[in-house]
């Protein structure tokens, strides 16, 4: 069932993600319950502290799982062992404790002040250290092995993840400057070489599960994916509406950000036709069911929320509240964390070299969290339609507005406790068999 | 959909076609730029107001407020909050205003939503300050619809 020895690396990135993935989770509890309870844990960690572990923590389990994923599935794909597995294993420990310091730093006010870009500097010299260590020995391994399709946008994918993030290296003293150059990580990660990397996956979890022909998912890749960059680079215009930019960036980014909801329903048919040819039932269905669930809600998250305020002439009421923030949960939630269990799901069996374990568990997993997720996002929706019309269109003041709302802020709390005992069972369905995995090779050694 | 696409041809589109559409936006963005430029040489980026900015990323505001509106959604928008004090028609008042509320925070008002207290001097309040003057000075295309963000 493993082919390659070395791909065992991946599971110090996937218990490691699934780690930080918790620690997220809680922070996004905490942060729920200081919007209710304005004062509770006020003076210990404020709102903004809470956030930037939040959201920090949620990047930096994403791409440890990117990591993951890419140690899994490119010596398979390559035909040949990682070109250093040890490298593979030191890159991870860096990057854990970068994150951890990022984190402690942060309870003790150590912060650059930038939104999702709060690492330090020399935080961030450490990351671009690790994802060069990373590209290197991917790309070494490529090199030297087969050359598919999926690896050739893997790559892509993660090498643009690295280049755009230079960007964040920059911080002009001029806040628009600073504003247009932001988005070109935020934006053109999420919106851009993320989704390769997420096709890319997806792709390789079809021709493993469906058995289709590697011919007919290669051509469904490049479809994807130029339907991906072709609209959301130019798409990156849906915020430069209202931060000093000129004025044709609304039409630019009304047109090509409207566009961008092709690709995610090209990800639906695909997944779902692929499934629907190949006719085999792989014995993975928790793997399944995540991969489908990923495509379906992607498509809502970042095409349907997306588009609900992508238009300029409605982003003009919309900015900048609560339609924000639901949009941002689901998007995240269906596109990238989906996107990573679904392979973590794929891949803990095979890299135990056992049948697929807690396979009901994992997808109770999969309801609960799915649901918590949905119904955070849809008092969130309701929520950022009231604060619209009460403080865009009526002109109420904005402490005013929030009042009107706690209703929805405790909905949403509920909602997040769901998704936390979801994600609770997800954990337990991929890392027990990992502790007993070790314990039994403890076992043989002693 | 073989024959009308091969794999080969699929690739080089997506290449040829990425490299467009980058450079095309690429070319958009330095226009955009100069444009920028041009608004900063009549309101130019004192270092003052490239102080404020220090001390507004030193204490995450933005991950309370927004800014044009970026930024969390827990806190009143500040790009216009030089305006929504009356800085246009009086900016002694405003500013007086500005540097108080943030001297006179936590409100410590039960139930309510709290702004810590920053440890910032009084000379570096001013460069806040400045910095929240020049910043609604922006051409937002006429963002937010109302006064209150
Ligand atoms: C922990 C969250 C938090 C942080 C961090 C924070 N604020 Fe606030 N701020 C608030 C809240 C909440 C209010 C509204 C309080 C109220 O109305 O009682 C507020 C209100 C304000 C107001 C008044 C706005 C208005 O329209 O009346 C200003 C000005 C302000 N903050 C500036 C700042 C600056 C500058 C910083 C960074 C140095 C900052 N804040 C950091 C939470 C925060
Ligand atoms: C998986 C893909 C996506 C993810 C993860 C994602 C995530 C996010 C996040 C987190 C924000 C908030 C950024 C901030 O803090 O300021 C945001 C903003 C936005 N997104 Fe997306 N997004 C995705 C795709 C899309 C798509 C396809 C569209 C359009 C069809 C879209 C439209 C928007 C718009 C218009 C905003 C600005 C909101 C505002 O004005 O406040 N997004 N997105
Ligand atoms: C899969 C799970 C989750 C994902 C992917 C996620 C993602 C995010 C993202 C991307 C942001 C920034 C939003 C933006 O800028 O628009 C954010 C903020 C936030 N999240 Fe989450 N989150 C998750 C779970 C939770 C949970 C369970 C809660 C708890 C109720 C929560 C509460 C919050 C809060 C309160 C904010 C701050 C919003 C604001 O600025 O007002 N999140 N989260
Ligand atoms: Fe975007």
């Amino acid at each position: 069932m493993l082919k390659y020895k070395s791909q065992h690396v991946a599971l110090y990135y996937i218990v490691g993600a699934l780690g930080l993935f918790l620690a997220q989770i809680i922070f996004g509890v905490v942060l729920g319950t200081i919007v209710v309870q304005p004062n509770f844990l006020a003076e210990l960690i404020p709102f903004n502290i809470a956030r930037m572990i939040h959201t920090n923590a949620l990047i930096v389990w994403l791409l440890m799982g990117f990591f993951g994923c890419a140690y899994y599935l490119i010596p398979e794909e390559a035909e040949r062992e990682l070109h250093s597995p040890q490298l593979a294993i030191i890159q991870f420990w860096l990057f854990l404790a970068g994150g951890a310091a990022a984190v402690l730093g942060y309870l003790f006010g150590i912060h650059e002040g930038r939104e999702f870009l709060e690492q330090p500097l020399w935080i961030k010299l450490a990351i671009v250290v690790v994802a060069l260590m990373f590209l290197y020995n991917i790309s070494m391994t490529v090199l030297k092995g087969r050359r598919t399709a999926i690896t050739n946008v893997l790559l892509l994918g993660l090498w643009g993840v690295a280049l755009f993030f230079l960007f964040a290296l920059y911080n002009p003293a001029n806040l628009i400057l600073d504003k247009i150059f932001w988005w070109w990580v935020v934006h053109l990660w999420v919106e851009g070489v993320w989704e390769l990397v997420m096709a890319a996956v997806l792709a390789f979890l079809m021709i493993k599960m469906t058995g289709i022909d590697r011919e007919i998912v290669e051509k469904w890749l490049y479809v994807i994916i130029s339907l991906t960059l072709f609209s959301g680079i130019l798409g990156t215009g849906h915020h430069y509406y209202w931060i000093g930019t000129p004025a044709y960036w609304q039409w630019i980014g009304s047109v090509f950000s409207t566009i961008e909801v092709l690709p995610f329903f090209a990800i639906v048919l695909f997944t779902f036709m692929m499934v629907w040819k190949g006719g085999r039932t792989h014995n993975n269905r928790a793997a399944l069911l995540w991969s489908l669930g990923c495509s379906v809600f992607a498509f809502f998250g970042a095409g349907v929320w997306g588009f609900l305020h992508t238009l300029s002439s409605i982003n003009y009421y919309t900015h900048g509240t609560q339609i924000t923030a639901a949009h941002g949960h689901l998007a995240f939630y269906g596109a990238y964390v989906m996107l990573n269990i679904a392979l973590f799901t794929y891949a803990v069996p095979n890299l135990l070299q056992r049948e697929p374990a807690h396979q009901l568990l994992n997808m109770w997993g999969f309801w609960l969290t799915s649901a918590g997720v949905l119904f955070m996002t849809f008092a969130l929706t309701i929520a950022g339609v009231v604060q619209t019309h009460l403080q865009r269109v009526m002109g109420l003041s904005f402490m005013e507005v929030q009042e009107q709302l706690s209703l929805f802020y405790w909905l949403r709390l509920m909602g997040g406790v769901v998704t936390l005992l979801g994600v609770i069972l997800i954990l337990w369905s991929l890392l027990n068999p990992v502790v007993q995995h070790l314990r039994s090779t403890q076992a043989q050694r002693a | 959909m073989s024959e009308i696409l091969t794999n080969t041809a699929a690739r080089n589109i997506f290449y040829g076609g990425t490299a467009f559409f980058f450079v095309t936006f690429a070319a958009l963005v330095a226009h955009s730029v100069t444009e920028v430029n041009a608004f900063s040489s009549q309101h130019p980026v004192s270092p003052s107001v490239a102080k404020g900015k220090e001390i507004w990323e030193r204490h995450a505001c933005i991950d309370c407020h927004t800014i044009l509106g970026e930024g969390a959604y827990y806190a009143p928008e500040l790009g216009n909050v030089w305006l929504r004090y009356g800085g246009r028609e009086n900016p002694e008042g405003a500013r007086a205003a500005l540097k108080s509320w943030m001297q006179s925070q936590p409100s410590k008002i039960e139930g309510r939503r709290q702004m810590p207290h920053f440890a910032i001097t009084d000379t570096e309040l001013d460069t806040l300050v400045d910095f929240l003057k020049w910043t609604s000075e922006i051409n937002t295309q006429n963002w937010p619809p109302k006064i209150s963000g």
